[in-house]
């Protein structure tokens, strides 16, 4: 029996991820009556949503009354160059407001306004001030807050567990292998559904704001699962990520500095966005300031570290300590840079992933039966570029969409059968890389990757580099069939980071290989062999699906908008008409 | 190019030893990069927590020449001015392996506190700012668990106290403008507040500077005094809603 091999735990919902779409997933799927697991990398509470800064973007019109759902609606498809789903932009703008009432009434608390109600900053390509937050450490409000109200729901939680297999039945998701990082052995998750909510990949590039667990598992053991991942490409670069020193290269410089008036400067003290943008100016969208930033180095006028300058000292150390303070710590105790007197020194850093696994708008359902994904992992909401705040929204959205539709699907449906020779081919599978000796390292196979990414598939793309990115990846796929680990099962880091790894190689492939595909400059795909947009890709999506074990990419239509939505773009047209 | 010498604890709980690795110095490196370099050059399997680099996450926690710390933190040039660096796991909590503990005593407990009961009073609310200030203290705990591995009633595992990150977390359910538990009696019997006899030394490890024992043990101390012994009072803070 499958119990006397492996320990085994049966759930109705098996939620895999941690982070805020994992928590309010298992939360919804909880309240929906079924019996949940939840399974996370790390210990609880410290998924990369932790790191979130800047704020959740809801229409809530608090220091705005003008603001409303329509409105984040357009700003939403206008940072996404229209390739966003633009039902879940809809849903995203019109649900955000009550998914954020929603977290006070768990005992969140947002920063405020003089009379009490919940406070809002503006943020880049944002038309109103919409972002509720809470100083600059908003994920952390939203994942400690997710976290308690988790853990009083009735919830299985398996804390440092990496899945390493999706295991299913007659194509219909059954449930998950995979080992405890704590002493490697191995477990067997029953499920009648599972919702995927690992995150995003930021690691499989060198620069990267992202914590170590933004590795893409949860998008590489779809896609093995045969789930279709969509717009792979779309990687997006953060305008301002830390440049100096070294080790601290790619960690996050919020955009609430900018949000609160910070401004950036090129070495020669030129405030460069009036000319990249001149009515957003440093409040442009991300992937505009990347490009604008990315250039002005390119073109000599960089600071020392090749970053430019971000300002914030006429804000006074009063405001900037009270608004920023973790920005205030974080250029003091690593970079020994006080932001209240000097500027910092910022670059383009890896931040999110627009892409991911493709889902059906209301439900998160994949195109596998029995698995949905929600949060950064899926694809759907941000299009060519996220703006910021709406990373956060999302999560909290689909994350509770998911958790619902879970719940619904596991009440009617029967759990599926597990294959006990699957899970002992899975078992030798990840005993192997200690059978082998003086193989390759996973961890100077990992940098090679990351500097592989950062070479080919980085900010500005062509199409040799990316061919040749291709082969660079594939060359390190053969390479990590001959991994090779010391030591014991007993918390194996290394042993660890060849799974981290075999998954970032499935996800690196995707990214290239549709970066290709889409011929044409759109939002973060900046290609300069084809530096316009192009009318007939802005009408899809890329797909990449797993064809006898070969990623192969296609193209699906983007559905028409319907005519209510569509007006909203030609009531402003007509503003804008009578205006000028 | 300099070199900093690190002296790192390696084992697990049947044999352990302090093993001796010598690191070169890049400008700004911080202790966890040391623990990285060593990872991959030398024992890939050596065993450290960490997520997100940045002093956020709470995951990196540690002992460095003896003091509770963060290793993303902690920089190597400050530290290499007083010679070796000597890192090792939290002392507090039954080692797994290398600089990794089994923290999830501190998991067990927070299940425990009655959580969050908010009034019955229709949303959005109104808080005022003053209010959600004071607490905001309390919500920047990364439960890094820093202060529970260097309190020495917890250290003596023989006591059933619930540790400084737990008092912090009940204390900013207490001052809630719109929680309605009274949780006297949890403070009082279970978590047992009585035993903190103020060292302050959960203070001094805080790396988010929260004033565990002035902000958050002290007035709960009170509140507990007040209900068991001195119930106008008691009755007069649950009315003003004052600590
Ligand atoms: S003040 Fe109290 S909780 Fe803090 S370390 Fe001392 S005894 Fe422990
Ligand atoms: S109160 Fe401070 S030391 Fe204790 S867990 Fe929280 S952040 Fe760490
Ligand atoms: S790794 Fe997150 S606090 Fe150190």
């Amino acid at each position: 029996m499958l119990s006397d091999m492996y320990e085994t735990h049966a759930y109705d919902v098996l939620v895999v991820g941690a982070g805020g779409s994992g928590l309010r997933a298992a939360i919804a799927a909880a309240e929906g009556g079924a019996s949940v697991g939840l399974v996370c990398k790390s210990l609880l509470g410290k998924a990369h949503t932790v790191m979130a800064e800047g704020g959740v973007a809801a229409a809530l019109g608090n220091v705005d009354p003008e603001d409303d759902w329509r409105v984040h609606f357009k700003d939403t498809m206008r940072g996404g160059q229209f390739i966003n789903n633009w039902r879940m932009v809809e849903l995203l703008a019109k649900e955000a407001p009550e998914r954020v009432d929603e977290l006070e009434r768990w005992g969140a608390l947002f920063d405020r306004m003089p009379d009490g109600r919940i406070n809002q900053r503006p943020f880049g390509a944002h038309t109103y001030r919409r972002l509720c937050h809470v100083g600059d450490r908003t994920g952390l409000e939203l994942i400690r807050t997710l976290q308690y109200k988790a853990i009083h729901c009735g919830i299985g939680v398996h804390m440092e567990v990496t899945l390493t297999r999706l295991l299913l039945d007659d194509g219909r998701a059954a449930g998950a292998f995979g080992y405890y990082r704590e002493d490697g052995r191995f477990v067997v998750f029953k499920a009648k559904v599972i919702v995927l909510a690992t995150g995003g990949f930021g690691r499989v590039y060198n620069v990267t704001s992202n914590s170590w667990e933004c590795t893409g598992d949860g998008i590489a053991l779809a896609y093995e699962a045969g789930a279709q991942l969509m717009d792979m490409e779309m990687v997006q670069f953060h305008p301002t990520g830390m440049v100096w020193p070294p080790g601290v290269r790619g960690i996050l410089v919020t955009e609430a500095v900018r949000g609160d008036g910070g401004i950036l400067l090129n070495a020669k003290g030129e405030r460069f966005m009036e000319r990249y943008d001149p009515v957003k100016k440093d409040l442009s969208s991300r992937d505009v300031t990347s490009r604008a930033i990315f250039l002005e180095v390119q073109a000599g006028r960089g600071t020392p570290h090749e970053g430019v300058y971000l300002d914030i000292t006429h804000r006074g150390p009063e405001f900037i300590k009270k608004r920023l303070p973790g920005m205030y710590h974080q250029f003091l105790r690593l970079a020994d840079v006080d932001i209240t007197k000097q500027p910092m020194e910022v670059g383009p850093t890896i931040h999110y992933a627009m892409g991911g696994v493709r889902v059906a708008a209301e439900t998160a359902a994949t195109n596998v039966p029995g698995l949905y994904a929600a949060g950064e992992l899926a694809c759907g909401v941000h299009g060519a570029n996220r703006l910021g705040g709406n990373a956060l929204a999302d999560l909290l959205v689909f994350g509770k969409r998911a958790g619902e539709a879970a719940a619904a699907y596991a009440r009617d449906g029967s759990a599926g059968r597990i294959d006990e020779h699957e899970c002992d081919v899975e078992a030798a599978r990840l005993l192997a890389p200690f059978e082998r000796e003086g193989g390759e390292n996973p961890y100077v196979l990992q940098e090679e990757l990351q500097s592989a990414m950062g070479d080919h598939c980085g900010i500005r793309r062509n199409e040799l580099q990316l061919s040749a990115g291709l082969g660079r990846v594939q060359e390190l796929r053969e390479r990590s069939k001959r991994v090779s680990v010391r030591g014991s099962r007993l918390f194996n880091a290394g042993w660890h980071t060849t799974f981290d790894f075999g998954n970032m190689l499935t996800v690196c492939e995707a990214i290239v290989r549709c970066a290709i595909e889409r011929r044409e400059s759109r939002g973060a795909q900046w290609r300069e062999d084809y530096p316009n947009k192009d009318e007939a890709l802005g009408k899809v999506n890329l797909i990449a699906y797993n064809d006898g074990g070969q990623i192969h990419v296609t193209t699906a239509p983007i559905l028409a908008m319907p005519a209510e939505l569509a007006s909203l773009f030609e009531e402003e047209a007509a503003d804008v008409g009578r205006r000028a | 190019m300099l070199d900093v010498v690190l002296r790192v604890f390696r084992g697990d709980g049947t044999s352990h030893e302090e093993r001796v690795y010598t690191v070169p110095v890049v400008e700004g490196m911080v202790v966890l990069d040391a623990i990285h370099y060593i990872q991959h050059q030398h024992d890939s399997d050596l065993a450290v927590r960490w997520n997100c680099k940045a002093g956020r996450c709470g995951s990196c926690s540690a002992e460095i020449n003896g003091v509770p710390r963060l290793l993303c933190t902690a920089r190597v040039d400050a530290l290499m001015a007083e010679g070796d660096i000597r890192i090792g796991p939290m002392r507090a909590f039954p080692l797994i392996k290398d600089l990794v503990t089994d923290v999830s005593y501190n998991y067990a407990v927070a299940k425990q506190i009655p959580p969050f009961t908010p009034v019955d009073e229709p949303t959005p609310w109104r808080m005022y700012a003053e209010d959600v200030e004071r607490l905001q203290e309390f919500h920047r705990c990364i439960e890094c668990f820093l202060c529970q591995n260097v309190c020495h009633i917890l250290r003596d595992h023989a006591s059933p106290f619930a540790g400084p990150r737990v008092l912090v977390k009940i204390a900013a359910l207490e001052m809630h403008p719109k929680d309605t538990l009274d949780r006297s009696a949890f403070l009082k019997d279970a978590a047992r507040v009585g035993m903190c006899n103020i060292t302050k030394c959960c203070t001094e490890v805080c790396p988010e500077d929260i004033h565990i024992t002035d902000n958050a043990i002290i007035p709960l101390k009170e509140r507990v005094a007040d209900r068991y012994y001195d119930p106008i009072q008691w009755v007069l803070r649950k009315v003003t809603g004052r600590s």
